[in-house]
């Protein structure tokens, strides 16, 4: 037997035989007030759920920018050497908000980016760019050399062994008031061509800076 | 609706009449008046919730033959759960989450200055390890006797996440002492955390709220160790529970299921 259609049901629930319809009415009270305290119990959650997620994800957004943070006079770094200075990272926190940088003048002759006012000294984060360890300046060997899974760079920063998968990340530099300064952070492909900063562990060449994309807040 | 097995009250322990020859009003020692007392208020609160019936339909199952030992590894795991959750509470009432030195100070006055203190440093410390290991056997074992087919493939599932908020455990806890092990660990699990491509970044961010590792880092990670996941662990251990109550337990795999004898000749 062919399937009988049904006729379709009135919009008016006067004529589906609702006991207690009302005169053009097409939604029961019952669907209503399902429907009304449904509406208020979400409007309920979502007044404390919404704030208490933004509250947890906004330091994503911020951008709080340090600075230039003088770290010594021009005559203080050579340009075939690196010296150390210690910049804060995190204020507030005392020792665990420091971090060291290793500086050195520009050289021309192995410094091939263009130069330009932000890069007259070479100022390299010490934060490994596989997973974040200190590195160290090893000036016998002239390598930074990571204590925790063997990553070695060299004199530019560049990857020469173990797992990391870019150069160090480097800081903007200038000359103010015959001071040395350091700026903010930016990271560079094996080309040292430079990127917003990325967390270590996150490649640049090829589709790796598609892949990790920078904060939103934090661009150079 | 079956009737719920009895409760299974040695003999010895059921209520006795009274020795033949004694007076049927015998004054009650005070022994026997004790345990009255506390009869009634069980009852009390069994009259108002009903919840003897809930115990028993948890408590007294039937379990296949051949249950053995490996069945206990789950329990051990909540009881090392347990265990981390009381010891936890107890050093938050001494722990402080400032990274300016005072995490680290008030972790260095819990284990040489209060009483008891280190042990219960020590409990919690090493009970995270026991907690891992333990769930690890125990899913080791519901995987090896097969405990995880059909109808229990969601007790798996659930297991998985108790399994992960475990682990998060682990990682947000190795933090807290803000030692430099717990700090450079935590530089570089946030780190792994990042890699992860396309929502890595965001995590790792998430993380340590913000670009760097910071005040707020610490915080963030304490809150997380003692009140989200332990809030979501003992949730999900209800629900793990409640469906091994459902579903009962597996046999083990080398017991084999003698089917009923009408079955044996139908397939005949
Ligand atoms: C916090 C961690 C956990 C606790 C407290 C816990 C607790 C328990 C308990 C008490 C049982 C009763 C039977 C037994 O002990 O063997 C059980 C059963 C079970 N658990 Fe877990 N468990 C945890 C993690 C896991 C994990 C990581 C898995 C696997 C991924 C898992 C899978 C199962 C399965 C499939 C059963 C059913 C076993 C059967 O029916 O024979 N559980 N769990
Ligand atoms: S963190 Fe430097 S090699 Fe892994």
């Amino acid at each position: 037997m062919a399937p009988t259609r049904r006729p379709s049901k009135s919009k008016y629930t006067a004529d589906r035989g609702v006991p207690g319809a009302f005169e053009g009415e097409t939604v029961t009270r019952r669907r209503f007030m399902t429907g009304t305290a449904h509406g208020a119990g979400a409007l309920a959650t979502m007044g404390f759920a919404l704030p208490a997620l933004a509250f947890a994800i906004g330091p994503i957004f911020n951008n709080d920018t340090l600075g230039w943070q003088t770290i010594g006079t021009p005559d203080m770094f050579p340009d075939d050497n690196y010296i150390p200075a210690v910049i804060v990272i995190a204020p507030g926190i005392g020792e665990a908000g420091n971090s060291t940088v290793y500086i050195r003048a520009r050289n021309a002759s192995i410094d091939t980016t263009p130069p330009t006012q932000f890069n007259r000294w070479i100022a390299i984060s010490t934060r490994c760019a596989h997973l974040g360890c200190p590195v160290r300046w090893v000036p016998a060997s002239e390598r930074f050399i990571c204590p925790c899974h063997g990553g070695v760079y060299d004199l530019q920063g560049v990857r020469v062994g173990g797992p990391p998968p870019r150069p160090l990340d480097r800081f903007f530099t200038r000359l103010h008031d015959g001071y040395v300064q350091v700026g903010a952070r930016y990271s560079v492909n094996s080309e040292l061509r430079a990127f917003s900063p990325r967390d270590p562990g996150e490649p640049l060449d090829g589709i790796g800076q598609y892949l990790y994309p920078s904060r939103p807040s934090v661009r150079i | 609706m079956p009737k719920l097995p009895a409760v299974p009250i040695p003999p010895r322990f059921l209520p006795q009449p009274p020795p033949p020859g004694t007076q049927r009003g015998r004054p009650r020692t005070p022994l026997e008046k004790g345990a009255e007392a506390g009869k009634s208020a069980v009852d009390w609160i069994d009259e108002r919730t009903s919840l003897s019936g809930g115990v028993r339909w948890a408590l007294f199952r039937k379990v296949p033959k051949g249950t053995n030992w490996f069945y206990t590894l789950g329990s051990a795991t909540m009881i090392a759960f347990l265990n981390q959750a009381v010891t936890g509470v107890f050093l938050a009432m001494y722990y402080r989450p400032d990274a300016g030195g005072g995490a680290y100070e008030s972790v260095r006055y819990i284990t040489n200055d209060v009483f008891l203190g280190q042990f219960v440093r020590g409990m919690h410390k090493w009970g995270s390890s026991v907690m891992v290991i333990l769930v690890f056997l125990h899913m080791g074992r519901t995987f090896f006797f097969g405990a995880y087919k059909y109808p229990r493939e969601l007790n798996w599932v659930i297991g998985v996440v108790l399994l992960i908020l475990t682990m998060t455990m682990s990682f947000t806890g190795y933090l807290l002492p803000f030692d430099q092990r717990s700090y450079w660990a935590t530089i570089v699990g946030v780190n792994i955390n990042g890699t992860g491509p396309l929502l890595g970044p965001y995590l790792s961010d998430f993380l340590r709220g913000g670009p760097e590792f910071s005040a707020t880092t610490l915080s963030r990670f304490y809150s997380i160790h003692m009140l989200l996941v332990p809030g979501a662990i003992a949730a999900m251990i209800g629900a793990h529970l409640y469906l091994v109550a459902k579903l009962g337990t597996t046999a083990p795999p080398w017991l084999r299921a003698k089917p009923e004898p009408e079955l044996v000749e139908e397939q005949l």
